[in-house]
């Protein structure tokens, strides 16, 4: 972090002098990385613990659908289209880049709207478009379908792995052994839901919630809101992310969600099943369904034999815990997903965290 | 994954703008933001405009951030 920057030594003499114990869990891995990047453990007073999350929707998706992508990707029918995040995520005996490397049709795409456009000009193919993310991708992908309804194109379909993350705290804040104090609620999945879902939580659970942006002043500011509503014993939700975080967030998005999906029982890694945290394409929507499209079976959960990461997105325990950190798993060769996504708490804290850390 | 990057509108017809970021011209849709005009910057995510930033948002509910920030710069100058 840059130190030379007057206003955030401000804040951090300002957390500093907070003397109050508290644990705070960022769920988001955009901030996993920036936290980790700014070296803000170290900055931070020992009173204040930083625990990070299930905030990477790659990280979270579980072993057995990274499978069943897998089964559909070796379809010779199928071209499937991804985000680039997906490529090197492990299943329980190859990645989708391995996949490609053995002749399946796998390709990285930007934007669903790249997808689709892409089956338009391959209508003897069938382009399935794999969707993984959480409330902030859903919706363009929601956009997407309602589009290729529209254009009437019948060679597009959407495996849909998308998950909504408000389930996923309650999870969280319910677990008795969990001791939370505060909560970095993340800036992009609450542009699109705004601040009433955490009002909701705040008003179950009693513990502060703070949407924080991605920046170091960002974060210094929202553990600074935390800590400010800790010492004097409230409870909020706030928005420090005010420049673009609305507190009805953004109701076409939401519209969108509601138009093309409904809520299912997703598996997360880490989490287990959680009623009401996955996103299915609605029966008016059918024909882009790739579940309903292609026989995809299910497949039974296998761990990753070592591999810690069910501990590490609950906050339980940190990367270095891991007996594979660093020696069999690494960012060249990871063998869970928090080491494959840039954003996966592993791999931040492989790359940022001084040598003596890894150990 | 979340990701977003901040892009300047300077142009727009119905459904797509085209947007600045660091110099680079892209096509993003404006589905998720039909009000935008040229001139603001939005959150873009994944291809789509997500967000209209506001840099000017009303900070009076937060004075004593606002306070902190002006001890920061007076401490800078
Ligand atoms: S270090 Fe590797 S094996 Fe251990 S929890 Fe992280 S990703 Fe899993």
């Amino acid at each position: 972090m840059k130190t030379d920057n007057a206003y955030n030594n401000r804040l951090l003499q300002e957390i500093r002098s907070f003397a109050k114990p508290a644990a705070l869990m960022e769920v988001c891995g955009t901030h996993t990385m920036a936290i980790a990047r700014a070296g803000m453990r170290d900055l931070l007073p020992e009173n204040i613990r930083l625990l990070s999350g299930p905030g990477c929707p790659v990280c979270v998706t579980s072993q057995s659908d990274i499978d069943r992508v897998i089964q559909l990707a070796r379809n010779p029918e199928v071209t499937l289209l991804t985000f680039g995040d997906m490529m090197r995520v492990p299943g329980s005996e190859t990645s989708l880049q391995e996949c490609r490397s053995r002749g399946a049709d796998v390709r990285v795409v930007y934007s669903p709207l790249d997808a689709l456009q892409l089956a338009r000009e391959n209508p003897q193919r069938e382009m399935v478009f794999l969707g993984i993310g959480f409330e902030t991708t859903a919706p363009t992908v929601a956009h997407t379908i309602v589009e290729a309804q529209r254009l009437k194109v019948n060679n597009f379909s959407v495996l849909s792995l998308h998950k909504i993350v408000p389930p996923a705290l309650e999870v969280i804040f319910s677990d008795a052994q969990m001791q939370l104090d505060g909560l970095i609620c993340p800036g992009h999945v609450s542009l699109v839901i705004g601040l009433g879902p955490y009002d909701e939580l705040v008003s179950k659970y009693h513990k502060p919630c703070v949407i924080t942006g991605f920046g170091d002043e960002d974060i210094l500011e929202g553990i600074y809101m935390l800590m400010r509503q800790i010492i004097s014993g409230q409870a909020r939700a706030e928005i420090q992310y005010r420049r673009v975080v609305k507190p009805n967030g953004n109701p076409i998005a939401q519209k969108l969600l509601s138009r093309v999906f409904q809520p299912v029982t997703a598996r997360w890694r880490g989490l287990g099943a959680i009623p009401g945290s996955g996103l299915t394409i609605r029966d008016s929507y059918a024909h882009f369904d790739a579940c309903r499209r292609f026989s995809i079976p299910e497949i039974e959960e296998k761990t990753i034999k070592g591999c810690a990461c069910g501990g590490i997105l609950t906050g339980k325990i940190s990367p270095a815990q891991c007996a594979l950190f660093g020696k069999t798993c690494t960012p060249l060769n990871p063998v869970g997903p928090c080491m494959v996504s840039q954003e996966g708490a592993c791999a931040a804290h492989y790359r940022y965290a001084p040598m003596k850390g890894r150990e | 994954m979340c990701l977003g990057v901040p892009g300047k509108i300077v142009s727009k017809d119905n459904y797509t703008a085209t947007a600045d970021i660091n110099g680079n011209q892209v096509v993003v849709s404006i589905a998720m933001t039909p009000d935008v005009v040229p001139g603001q910057y939005v959150l873009i995510h994944a291809g789509f405009a997500m967000q209209i930033i506001d840099e000017n948002e009303a900070e009076e509910t937060m004075g004593w951030l606002l306070e902190l920030r002006k001890l920061g710069e007076a401490y800078e100058n």
